[in-house]
This record gives structure tokens, C-alpha cells and sequence, in this order.
């Protein structure tokens, strides 16, 4: 999967780490811009309250 | 003979290298995807307990000094007598001036913002916003945090003015909560004045014990007498569990145009 991914990247090796990295932090970005966001609002983990809801 | 023996070990050899680097395996995807899982499970408890609840935090604490500004300019835009307590010297122990009864606001709207929290146990810049309701519109929001509880009294009034805040995540608005010692100032701010409440005592309850909130705490069927302010939040810290239950003494109170009490006053001009 990821051996993949490493082929289809061009470009010398440094290029690649480069590229893999913009990758990452973009999937970061949208990990904690949308996706937690969302997950923590199904979660409700962390409840405060006595008697709550 | 041994030329062609050659041969054939180094095909044997070859062949199983070209495998291993070139074919993609389902035994090997799968590995990667749990390990990703994994990563991104790791990833969210950082997000939710640190870098979000970092960010929230901030939000929060710099709403509630938005609000706060907004009474004390408010107030002083309406002319007001002069408070008769030195301003020259804000160390001194000012003689207690009676203002008497404190003034009790009506409960507003539910998630509407009514009252600044301070707690310098908390840390010297610590103020989060208090919204009516404890619902998640209320405790997860990024510019309230602390939510009372509907139908538990008001600043200032006989019986109990009960608030929720987050232990962590969340801005964490009762990180600290724990840390409480006995006789510890807990102010309220609200467009009316200040409420100075002083730390009395802890329990840890049930999450199901409401009685916690009754006008006397604990003793629902007993009339109240005193001005208590309980605050809840979850424990042990990153369980929810039980909960945490930290009581406050009503001690005085100041209208908002006599300033600050001592203590609370640079605190806030520390935050305009």
C-alpha cells in the first residue's frame, strides 16, 4: 500500500520525502479541521454533569 | 556439471526477491491499515486532550474577557457615584464596605452567556464565560465552557448557583478542580458586580447524585439559608466515572461601578 505509494511519487528520493510530507500534514490538517471534530461530537466522551443527559 | 548448479541456486534465489518487493500481498495491506488505524486512534487522544483542548481553552478564556470588558465599559458609560475605596492603594486591605443584599439576576436563555467565572487557584489569568444549561451546546462550545445548571439558583441568591465545566478536552474549564484548598476565592462576575465565594470542602459522587445541586447540597428536603456555589466536573481526570463536586461559601459581594474586590482586580485589568 504505501510501497505504492512510494513508487507513483517522482522525482529522487529527497523529492519524495518532501512530497510524502506535504501528504502527511495535509491528512493532518483535515484529520483535526473535519474529522475529529465530528468523531468527538459521536463520541460524547467526556461528559461533566451529574444527572446529565 | 557445476557451472549449471550455479545456475539454478541463483535462480532459486533470485525468484523470491522479486516477490518480496514488488507484490502487493492482502497479509501486507492489512498490516498497514491497522498500523494506520492505529496511528489515527493515537492521533485523535492527542487532538482531543491537547492541541484541541489547547485551542479551546484560549477561546474560551479570551471570549470571557471579551464579555467581562463589555459590562465593566458599559458600566462605567452610565455615571455612577464614585466607589469611596482608595484607588492608590490596591494592596491595602480595604475597610469592609456593606453593599448589602447582593442583587440576583433572573436565569436567561438557555446557552446565553450571563456570568465570568475567576479562580487564581486555576492560574492567575484564569476566567471562562457561564451560560445557562449544561448541554453540550453549552460545555463543548468553543466560547462558553461552563454551563449552570438549569433551575439551580443564581449568583448571589440564598441556596445553591451550581456550574459544570469539562475536566479535560474541551478547554478543560475545572482542570484544576482538585487543586482547590480551603477558603480559596471563587469570584463570579456579572453585568450587576462581583461575587466573592470562598472554597469550603470536596466530595466525589455518583454521576446519578443530583442531590449535590439541591438548595442545601445533599439535603434536598432541607429550606436554605446559605449563598453556596458548587461546581461539578468529571473525575478521575480523563474518566468519567464519577464526578467531582467542589463547594463555595457566598462571602461578599461588590456592584460592578464599586470595582473589583482587591485580590480580583488586577486580574481582570491584566486581561483588558
Amino acid at each position: 500500500m504505501y510501497a505504492v505509494l512510494w513508487r507513483v511519487l517522482p522525482g529522487p528520493i529527497w523529492v519524495r520525502i518532501i512530497l510524502i510530507l506535504i501528504l502527511l500534514l495535509a491528512v493532518l490538517a483535515v484529520l483535526a479541521t473535519w474529522v475529529y471534530p465530528w468523531i468527538d461530537g459521536m463520541l460524547n466522551s467526556q461528559e461533566a454533569t451529574v444527572g446529565g443527559p | 556439471m557445476c557451472p549449471q548448479a550455479d545456475d539454478s541456486v541463483e535462480s532459486v534465489t533470485k525468484r523470491p526477491r522479486r516477490v518480496k518487493s514488488g507484490k502487493i500481498t492482502v497479509v501486507g495491506v492489512l498490516g498497514e491499515l491497522l498500523i494506520t488505524a492505529g496511528a489515527l486512534v493515537l492521533l485523535f487522544l492527542g487532538w482531543q486532550l491537547w492541541w484541541n483542548d489547547m485551542i479551546m481553552a484560549n477561546s474560551q478564556s479570551s471570549a470571557a474577557s471579551a464579555i467581562s470588558q463589555d459590562w465593566i465599559d458599559q458600566d462605567t458609560a452610565t455615571p455612577e457615584p464614585v466607589p469611596s475605596t482608595d484607588p492608590a492603594e490596591p494592596n491595602a486591605e480595604p475597610a469592609p464596605v456593606d453593599y448589602g443584599a447582593p442583587i440576583v439576576a433572573t436565569a436567561p436563555a438557555n446557552a446565553k452567556a450571563f456570568a465570568v467565572l475567576y479562580v487564581p487557584r486555576f492560574g492567575a489569568d484564569y476566567h471562562r464565560t457561564i451560560a445557562e444549561g449544561t448541554g453540550h451546546d453549552v460545555l463543548n462550545s468553543n466560547r462558553l465552557g461552563i454551563g449552570h445548571y438549569d433551575g439551580t439558583q443564581m449568583p448571589g441568591e440564598v441556596g445553591n448557583f451550581a456550574i459544570a465545566a469539562h475536566r479535560s478536552a474541551f478547554g478543560g474549564g475545572m482542570h484544576l478542580i482538585n487543586e482547590l484548598q480551603l477558603g480559596d476565592a471563587i469570584y463570579v462576575q456579572t453585568a450587576d458586580g462581583y461575587y466573592t465565594y470562598r472554597y469550603r470542602d470536596m466530595e466525589y459522587v455518583a454521576p446519578s447524585q443530583v442531590q449535590v445541586l439541591a438548595s442545601v447540597p445533599n439535603h434536598p428536603d432541607a429550606s436554605a439559608v446559605d449563598r453556596i456555589i458548587t461546581l461539578t466536573s468529571c473525575n478521575p481526570l480523563y474518566s468519567t466515572a464519577e464526578r467531582i463536586i467542589a463547594y463555595g461559601v457566598f462571602e461578599s459581594w461588590h456592584p460592578l461601578s464599586a470595582g473589583a474586590p482587591a485580590e480580583l482586580a488586577p486580574i481582570i485589568a491584566a486581561q483588558g
